[in-house]
């Protein structure tokens, strides 16, 4: 059974915001499926009482003192915006 | 020779004796570029306009003030991954087709101030996915030694543009061996610091616990000398190590009497082919011949690593890429619906394929259900391959065998499948997984390709890898090669 459906394959899709045809949920799916039995090589491992490894330097949060500070200025902010209007970004509606 | 072709320090000397200025120097590396780039295809945007006006207030600066910075009026490049004020940053993605950075990133800052002259972008698999550069959503990088072939990648522009001389040197970032693979290709020194060396402010994250900046030059000493520049803590990257930046120059001496070099039995083994091993093999007995002694060893779960890296890096590359949505940058799709229809349509049609499959990947392994029997498990595999290095470092020094399993492989040969792409990082991510530092430098050619020597060390000891690899360039003098474009 393939370990990946081309129902999942748009379940997925959707959570990660990317559209994709019939065609391209049929490949995926196939490819995905090919990458997803690799990784299951992992499988053979025993990782019974092995701590996970998210960082490999022993690193800590860094807070700062809450003070302010400079920030771009609005029209910089704006500089690379695709849409905009009365100096805010635009984007299409969010409620139909 | 080219003046492109000389060290830094014998620039350095003719620019100090002002036999040549800074400005003739930016008008070789563009000569280069326009004569040669047709061919090589490492440019993504020239700075040519800033570069001269650049090389222009450094001549005036030396008539003032003999000591200048330690990389002054050198031409570099720069991985388009590596946001760089008001000069484009596409990380040769159509979907940052318009993009001009607001902020230099840190390592630009400091290059600013070590007086390099920055002549341009270079290209790479878009967003650093990919190992050959074919992944370019604007155009394929070719090997400067065969221009059937590939450079590498994902930094293939920084690599190609080294080796054929349009530039001195260049930046890339390696995730999964994106610098080192390609300077293997491509007969170039490449390093991989330490994680947490270099600060990663202004780099565009892929996946941020793997993630390094480094330098790709013809030698080992001055591949030294950019790291030296480029190194150091910096508050706007929380992950960059506070610990002191040592003088890199200071090992290389040719001595490495004593050095204790493991080569594991698994960088040697299946799928690595025979001239890659025989040259591998070579390396071993000059640096045997100066002085240094050498065992085999096991990295027992090295088997693991590739699987472990897919997971892991597409889950960080699925999270990081989440902000690509059009809103802020970025080219936005045209006549959507709603936001959501916005997003998918910019995304989908912003992004390339490897892009999309590697978020799609991380997607799947990080949601609901299937987060523990992937990304977690990975994340253990991840302790284990540490765990392996960790054991060597007690009885060794550094870490040879080979960058690449093979030399460079001809454009269009491995586009078909993933999973064969995805294998010519098997010898390289394991040290990324580790987070220690590993070099690729020249040790042969075959058919005419060059063949890469891959050193690592334990985090932090740069030094140590330099020292090995200054002794075994010295000896060789493989970087005198040139190819011939």
């Amino acid at each position: 059974m393939a370990r990946i459906t081309q129902e999942q394959v748009k379940h997925v899709a959707h959570l990660a915001r990317l559209s994709v045809s019939e065609e391209e949920a049929e490949k995926l799916a196939e490819e995905l499926d090919g990458i997803i039995g690799f990784a299951e090589k992992l499988n053979e491992l025993d990782t019974e009482g092995v701590e996970p490894t998210t960082h490999v330097l022993d690193i800590h949060n860094v807070l700062r003192e809450d003070v302010q500070r400079p920030s771009l200025k609005q029209e910089e902010a704006l500089k690379n915006a695709p849409d905009q209007e009365d100096g805010q970004v635009k984007v299409p509606s969010v409620l139909e | 020779m080219s003046i492109l072709e000389e060290s830094f320090s014998s620039i350095h000397k003719k620019l100090h004796s002002k036999e040549i200025k800074v400005s003739e120097l930016v008008d070789a590396s563009y000569q280069r570029i326009h004569s040669v780039d047709d061919k090589v295809q490492a440019f993504l945007t020239l700075n040519e306009e800033g570069a001269r006006a650049h090389a222009k207030k450094l001549d005036e600066a030396l008539e003032k003030e003999e000591t200048r910075g330690l990389l002054f009026g050198l031409p570099a490049g720069i991985k388009d991954n590596i946001v760089t004020k008001d000069l484009r940053t596409t990380c040769a993605s159509q979907l940052l087709d318009n993009f001009d950075p607001l902020y230099d990133a840190t390592v630009i800052n400091k290059l600013a101030k070590a007086e390099s002259v920055t002549v341009g972008k270079l290209n790479m698999d878009e967003f650093a996915m990919g190992s050959s550069n074919e992944n370019s959503s604007y155009k394929a990088t070719r090997n400067p030694w065969n221009t059937d072939y590939v450079p590498g990648g994902s930094s293939g522009g920084s690599a190609a543009a080294v080796a054929s001389g349009e530039v001195v040197f260049s930046l890339g970032s390696d995730t999964g061996g994106s610098i080192r693979q390609p300077a293997s290709y491509c007969g170039v020194v490449g390093l991989k610091p330490t994680y947490g060396r270099v600060s990663r402010y202004g780099l565009v994250a892929f996946a941020s616990s793997l993630d390094q900046i480094g330098p790709i030059t013809r030698t080992v000493e001055d591949n030294a000398l950019v790291l030296g520049e480029i190194a150091g803590y910096s508050k706007q990257d929380s992950t960059s190590a506070d610990v002191p930046v040592p003088d890199y120059l200071s090992g290389l001496n040719g001595d490495v009497k004593g050095l204790r070099i493991a080569v594991p039995k698994e960088y040697l083994g299946e799928g690595v082919s025979e001239d890659v091993k025989n040259a591998v093999y070579e390396a071993l007995k000059v640096l045997e011949s100066q002085g240094a002694t050498w065992e085999e060893v096991s990295l027992p779960h090295s088997e693991y690593a590739l699987s472990a890296y897919y997971l892991l890096a597409s889950s960080e590359a699925s999270a990081n890429l989440a902000r690509f949505d059009g809103v802020r940058y970025g080219v936005r799709a045209e006549d959507t619906n709603n936001l959501i229809d916005m997003y998918k349509r910019t995304r989908s049609e912003g992004f390339g394929e490897e892009v999309k499959r590697r978020i799609m990947l991380g997607t799947f392994a990080l949601s609901s259900g299937y987060y523990d029997a992937y990304y977690k498990k990975a994340l253990k595999a991840r302790t284990l391959i540490k765990e392996d290095f960790d054991k060597i470092w007690e009885k060794y020094d550094v870490i040879i065998g080979p960058t690449a399993p093979t030399t460079a492989f001809k454009v269009g040969e491995k586009t078909d499948d993933p999973l064969t792409m995805y294998a010519n990082d098997i010898l390289t991510i394991p040290v990324n997984l580790a987070g220690v530092p590993a070099i690729s430098i020249p040790c042969g050619f075959s058919e005419g390709l060059p063949i890469g020597l891959q050193m690592i060390a334990k985090p932090f000891a740069e030094n140590t890898i330099y020292r090995a690899a200054y002794a075994y360039e010295q000896a060789t003098g493989y970087y005198k090669e040139k190819p011939q474009l």
